[in-house]
């Protein structure tokens, strides 16, 4: 029977991809064709969704965008075989988007039914943990700590030095913790993975609890995000009836149970120990540190907490070893990174690639350039706290330290692109509303700061004593790095004072009519 | 004999989905999406019975139901309508989107239209970020979202609530 794949990530399904699958079982059943619809994660070349594969004898041939009324001309092109059609692109894998990439940490998306332990471990799946079994939970911290993998999260904190905190706690329970509230706008490679290999999450998180004594796991999903949360619990579900969690793992005697929590719709739940209030059912207020809580987190016991990137490369470091791993990259940021293309992008996607790849080379060589075919003004890198860039850096490499170094950073590798006809004081003006409604209310520079950012900006942009309101925002930016508790108020400042610095001419412009009045 | 007055149905309701919970505190927010997921909103009427069942105070309950932007607190349109307004989507013009989803809609962010229609809302990011604007009805997600195909969505979603 002819294997058909339609993806059920949820950007396929927001153009389309439910109407398509439906459409493609209908015709076949028209036609008294036989054929096996399986719902598979994104490829991750999300402006060519709906991509719908077939499997032939000579491998999978792919085809898209796909809209359903596209499906007869399909079959009437046998596409079942692997025909041509102006739709076709040949094999997957030979597409250029997708064959120059490095798929590590990604490389069953697309590809396996989701759900299905059968397909995870037919694909390499749970070898990391196999290996893991064999080890000494010491052994592992050292391999995840060898491979140089750092958190995905943002905040680039390696990941073994953290394991090895909670693997040295004595302590009655500790705890695993995911971070999928992925808040970032430009965003959207946890939710893939979630969606098209839960499975590989799971594997890191339980390699991570025999690292670190922990029984229990909790992921914290954002709420925006229900296909992944109910794609989780199934992958769950059938990785407990495998034995692959729950006690006595796969008879090593070892035993680790997993949760799933939602969020309820607030950015700052993303920072580690608001997350851990929200996972208490409390107010997402932020903690102050220390107490750390790789040894006084979640109910005040040892826990490591990290990004669904950071845990889902583990299985990987484990199966082939730290120095497989630690071989793509540059300086201190090893590994691969799942950028992520976004907005006003022609060829928006998932693009894994060592660290090292400059920005020019994911907008253009990736990216293509804008979709609205104009020219690329700035983009914004690590999401809603991060720097926004001009032309003049696009050669940056993707770097840790790089980024650092040019008051910019990587953060969770979600890029947004921009063209022309940006105004940047507009988007300065945004950072500060961001925070404003998203603060968690605890510190004064954050809470009220960021309304008189937006005060501030708006008398500038009205064109009112422009010089010393300028100066008035550098002070109030100032006043947030320095008196907040967390990267909300103390990184606000970064997108609002990179948009003065590389589009100072956007803050100079003539004073729009009813603002002036 | 003083009668004891009958405790609102949605007290009843909380009861239950606390004790299915087992009656767990840090359980508290699955318990709010819950109630809210069946009731439409969370009912002010629900929090007193939440917050003896799970031994917290009221205003221990109160506080994270004002926190959390998904909560409602009152019973929201027939469809709801979320749009995004982060970066991603600015840079594909989700400004014109949203302000034509205001005038068709005839009704303003946060607000619900005068004919019980669709409540407004706003969102930022719904992780469609290369499919940029996005939008959320009813849960159903949706990508490059302009003003015609706003249009074309809220008439199959209306048709599809008729049928
Ligand atoms: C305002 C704010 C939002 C954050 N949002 C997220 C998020 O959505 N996902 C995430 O993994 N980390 C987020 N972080 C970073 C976390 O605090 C933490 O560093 C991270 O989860 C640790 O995991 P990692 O070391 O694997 O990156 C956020 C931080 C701040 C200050
Ligand atoms: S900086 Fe803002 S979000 Fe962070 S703790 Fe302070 S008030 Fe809360």
């Amino acid at each position: 029977m002819t294997r058909v794949f339609v993806p059920r990530d949820s950007a396929a399904l927001s153009v389309g991809a439910d109407e398509v699958a439906i459409a493609i079982a209908a015709e076949a059943k028209k036609r008294g064709l036989k054929i096996d619809l399986v719902r598979t994660g994104s490829r991750g070349l999300l402006w060519l969704e709906p991509l719908i594969e077939v499997e032939t004898p000579k491998g999978r041939i792919a085809y898209g965008p796909v809209q359903p009324e596209d499906v007869t001309s399909l079959f009437d092109a046998n596409f079942l075989s692997g025909a041509r059609h102006a739709l076709s692109h040949g094999h997957p894998d030979d597409i250029p988007y997708l064959k120059r990439q490095e798929r590590v940490t990604f490389a069953r998306i697309g590809v396996i039914d989701p759900v299905s332990i059968a397909d995870f471990t037919a694909h390499g799946g749970y070898e990391g943990l196999r290996k893991a079994l064999e080890m000494k939970p010491l052994e592992i911290v050292t391999a995840i700590t060898e491979s140089g993998l750092r958190g995905r999260g943002g905040a680039g904190f390696p990941a073994g030095i953290k394991w090895k905190t909670v693997h040295d706690a004595e302590a009655d329970q500790k705890y695993i913790c995911c971070n999928a509230d992925e808040g970032d706008s430009g965003t959207f490679a946890d939710r893939m993975l979630m969606e098209g290999d839960p499975l590989t999450l799971v594997e890191g998180m339980t390699i991570a609890a025999i690292a670190t004594g922990a029984t229990q796991g909790y992921i914290y999903v954002r709420s925006e995000y229900p296909h992944a949360i109910a794609t989780l619990k199934r992958a769950i579900a059938n990785a407990v009836e495998a034995n692959y969690l729950g006690n006595d793992i796969r008879g090593s005697g070892k035993s680790f149970w997993l949760t799933v929590r939602t969020g309820a719709g607030a950015y700052i739940c993303g920072e580690e120990t608001a997350m851990l209030e929200s996972l208490e059912g409390k107010r997402g207020m932020v903690r102050p540190k220390p107490p750390i809580p790789a040894l006084q987190g979640l109910f005040g016991k040892p826990t490591v907490i990290n990004n669904v990137l950071t845990f889902g490369a583990a299985p990987q470091v484990l199966a082939r070893g730290a120095q497989y791993y630690k071989d793509f990259g540059m300086g201190r940021s090893r590994g691969t990174q799942a950028f992520q293309l976004a907005g006003n992008i022609r060829h928006g996607g998932l693009v894994e690639k060592a660290f090292g790849i400059t920005l020019r080379e994911l907008i253009y060589d990736f990216g293509g350039g804008t979709q609205s075919g104009r020219p690329v003004r700035a983009v914004q890198v690590g999401g809603p706290l991060g720097s926004y860039l001009p032309e003049a850096q696009f050669d940056l490499p993707m770097d840790y330290e790089t980024f650092a170094a040019n008051a910019a950073m990587v953060g969770h590798g979600g890029i947004v692109v921009f063209d022309d006809t940006v105004d940047m004081a507009k988007q300065a003006r945004f950072a500060m509303e961001f925070c404003a409604i998203e603060s968690c209310g605890k510190c004064t520079p954050c809470r009220i700061g960021a309304i008189r950012g937006i005060e501030v900006i708006d008398r500038i942009i009205a064109g009112i004593e422009r010089d010393k309101n300028l100066l008035l925002l550098d002070d109030l930016c100032q006043t947030m790095v320095d008196g907040s508790l967390c990267a909300m108020g103390g990184l606000t400042p970064m997108p609002v004072q990179s948009a003065v610095k590389h589009f100072p001419g956007d803050f100079d412009r003539p004073a729009k009519l009813e603002a002036a009045e | 004999m003083l009668t004891r007055p009958e405790p609102p149905p949605e007290a009843e309701r909380a009861r239950a989905i606390c004790a299915a919970h087992g009656d767990r505190p840090d359980a508290l927010i699955e318990i709010l999406h819950e109630l809210q997921h069946e009731l439409g909103f969370v009912p002010e009427a629900a929090l007193p019975a939440i917050a003896h069942a799970l031994n917290l105070s009221r205003a221990e309950v109160h506080g994270v139901v004002s926190f959390y932007h998904d909560f409602r607190r009152s019973p929201p349109g027939r469809h709801i309508v979320q749009i995004c307004r982060a970066e991603s989507c600015q840079s594909m013009h989700s400004d014109a989107l949203c302000n034509h989803a205001t005038a068709s809609l005839k009704t303003g962010f946060g607000e619900t239209s005068a004919d019980g229609e669709v409540t407004l809302q706003a969102v930022y990011c719904l992780g469609n970020c290369a499919l940029s604007p996005a939008m959320m009805v009813d849960g159903r997600l949706y990508g490059r979202v302009d003003p015609k195909r706003f249009d074309q969505i809220m008439t199959n979603t209306r048709k599809g609530a008729q049928e």
